[in-house]
């Protein structure tokens, strides 16, 4: 049976997000993860710069709350200091994968043992829509107005695909949130990458093809398409790594 | 008293740090600063802590920020283009009032510069090199005993005051070698609890380390209002200066870190000659010590600004002078340094000139 009830981990206050974002589902379903684990009173989260910078407004628990890209980086000293602990970075698209590259890719390589939410919906939301480092080919943000690719913009990059090559890390899945399917799915994924933490495994990543209705300029029910039929082809779902 | 060992400046700072507790270390080589990232390789290890060579100084401040936020005594060197990497993060560091010690053993610069000693970061550290109104307390040693010594007390002033301190070494400093008493570590304040800590909300509300405030007028504002009162209540309480043969002095040379200790030997040359020189070697340049200056401004007939750098330092002995007495200035940039030999040349022109000067006004 599902969990209709409020987890703790989450708190009262209402969400800045817009409708049909996926931000609060996947904000649920790590709450309800760190809930069923019982761990939120040694969790520490790290909130990224992007949309979900307020994370610390929901999360009910220790946030720290990082330079963009950086939470890889924080997170490692974070848990280096206390092994003891559970800390987790929530990020999205333009933190990891483009300003915080660098930082993703060697946290990955050196198998820190932390656990990722990497959420991708292909845009800078909180800044106004414009190009991610995962915005499809031909896609239109506003600073690439022509559709991604016309300007030697260069193709999506692909987190899980870059990031499998690395033998330093543990767990890589792709997941989705744009159906009950994908949401039951994600939500075992990320119970995972957390329970690797636990068990010590190493670095754990799982990355959520999520909406954003108002950057792509779709209804609700259009943007949750776009993820089915757009954004699924060109990052398929799947666990790409699993040495745990 | 401690064991006398020979060390190099680097290594002997790296052991001052492990010696007073800090049991995180993150850093990237670049010269001339080396030895300190490979000491912390094999010393943490060895006293249950952590080392981590970062993937750049981005990510080594980043650590910093994390592990400091941990509750861990952290620490983080470079070099100037490193250190110029690591300004946003030091930025955030000092907008969530997290102590850490930051040490810069400059080179030579503009851009990659090159590796012999220099004095040209003083702005950066000393003015703020990253984002928004924030002070580092910046420490200038210019002997591997005083850099031993303040790097421990460096660890208390950054848990006392929850704030950012910077060692500004250079190249010549990390690199010399000297017999240094390794004196065990007693803090030198009582240090409060660090209730900022995040280490899970077992018992207690969940903490927030965080340097976004959007509301201005009782957020932003007010935050900055704080920080400035800390700021003020730092200069009221930690300023720290060495004078030397200046009760009596004509000139007064104004120098910090090596280039002080050079100074040195050109005031007891110039002593030796008849000309009455002395010295002024502020060791904390951020508070700056001004009251020296404003006395000897007050009773020298002139002032030798020696620096390696083009000027900057200057401005800031100007600033306590306030015109009550010319300021003179000996200085280059680009790993240039200056010999006692130089520097009592200076004074000795400078001592012909003022007598030149009163015998024109007989």
């Amino acid at each position: 049976m599902p969990n209709l009830t409020r987890t703790e981990v989450l708190t009262d206050a209402q969400t800045h997000y817009c409708p049909g974002c996926g931000h609060g589902i996947i904000h649920r379903l790590v709450a309800e993860v760190i809930d069923e684990l019982g761990i939120r009173e040694k969790t520490i989260g790290t909130a990224p710069v992007g949309c979900a910078v307020l994370l610390y407004d929901y999360f009910n628990c220790d946030i720290i709350e990082c330079a963009h890209g950086r939470p890889p980086a924080v997170a490692t000293g974070m848990k280096r200091v206390q092994p003891d602990k559970i800390v987790f970075t929530y990020q999205g698209d333009g933190d990891l994968a483009a300003i915080g590259t660098s930082e993703t890719i060697h946290a990955a390589n050196r198998g820190e043992n932390i656990t990722v939410i990497f959420v991708n919906n292909a845009i800078y939301g909180m800044t106004g829509g414009q190009m991610a480092p995962t915005t499809l080919t031909g896609m239109f943000s506003t600073t690439s107005q022509d559709g991604r690719g016309e300007h030697g913009e260069g193709p999506p990059l692909k987190v899980c695909e870059l990031l499998s090559s690395l033998e330093g890390v543990c767990y890589l899945e792709r997941t989705a949130v744009s159906t009950p399917k994908d949401v039951i799915s994600a939500k075992r994924a990320i119970k995972k990458a957390f329970q690797n933490q636990i068990d010590g495994k190493g670095f754990s990543l799982v990355e959520v093809l999520s909406m954003c209705p108002t950057d792509w300029k779709l209804s609700t029910a259009k943007a949750v398409d776009f993820v089915n039929n757009e954004m699924k082809t060109a990052f398929p779902l799947g666990v790409y790594v699993d040495r745990s | 008293m401690g064991q006398k060992i020979l060390l190099k400046g680097n290594e002997v700072m790296a052991e001052a740090a492990v010696q007073a507790g800090c049991r995180f270390f993150a850093g990237y080589p670049i010269t001339p600063q080396n030895e300190v990232p490979e000491y912390m390789s094999k010393r943490m290890p060895q006293v249950g802590g952590v080392f981590v060579q970062a993937e750049s100084e981005i990510a080594a401040i980043n650590m910093i920020f994390g592990a400091s936020a941990a509750g861990a005594r952290c620490m983080t060197s470079s070099s100037s283009p490193g250190v110029s990497l690591k300004q946003e993060g030091i930025s955030y560091i000092a907008a969530a009032e997290l102590p850490c010690l930051i040490a810069n053993m400059q080179r030579g610069g503009p851009g990659l510069g090159n590796i012999r000693a220099s004095q040209a970061d003083y702005f950066q550290a000393v003015k703020g090199g990253g984002h928004g109104d924030y002070r580092l307390i910046v420490l200038a040693p210019a002997s591997l005993q005083e850099l031993y010594n303040l790097t421990m007390n460096a660890f208390d002033w950054a848990d006392y005051y929850r704030n950012p301190v910077m060692i500004l070494g250079d190249g010549i400093l990390g690199q010399m070698a000297e017999p240094v008493e390794i004196l065990p570590y007693e803090p030198i304040l009582e240090l409060p609890e660090k209730d900022f800590v995040l280490d899970g909300c077992k018992g207690r509300k969940p903490r927030v380390v965080k340097t976004l405030i959007l509301k201005p007028a009782d957020g932003l504002i007010a935050h900055n209002e704080h920080l400035q009162e800390k700021y003020k209540r730092i200069e009221s309480e930690l300023s720290l200066c060495e004078e030397y043969q200046t009760t009596d002095a004509e000139i007064v040379i104004a120098a910090y870190g090596i280039t002080a200790r050079i100074a040195k030997g050109a005031v007891r040359m110039a002593r030796a000659k008849g000309i009455a020189a002395g010295l002024i070697r502020p060791i904390t340049l951020w508070p700056f010590p001004n009251e020296p200056f404003i006395s000897a401004a007050k009773t020298a007939s002139q002032m030798l600004v020696v620096e390696m750098s083009h000027g900057q330092f200057i401005e800031d002995v100007k600033l306590a002078v306030n015109g009550q007495c010319p300021v003179e200035f000996l200085g280059k940039g680009g790993g240039w340094y200056p010999t006692e030999e130089i520097i009592l040349e200076k004074i000795e022109s400078m001592a012909a000139a003022s007598a030149t000067a009163v015998k024109g006004k007989l």
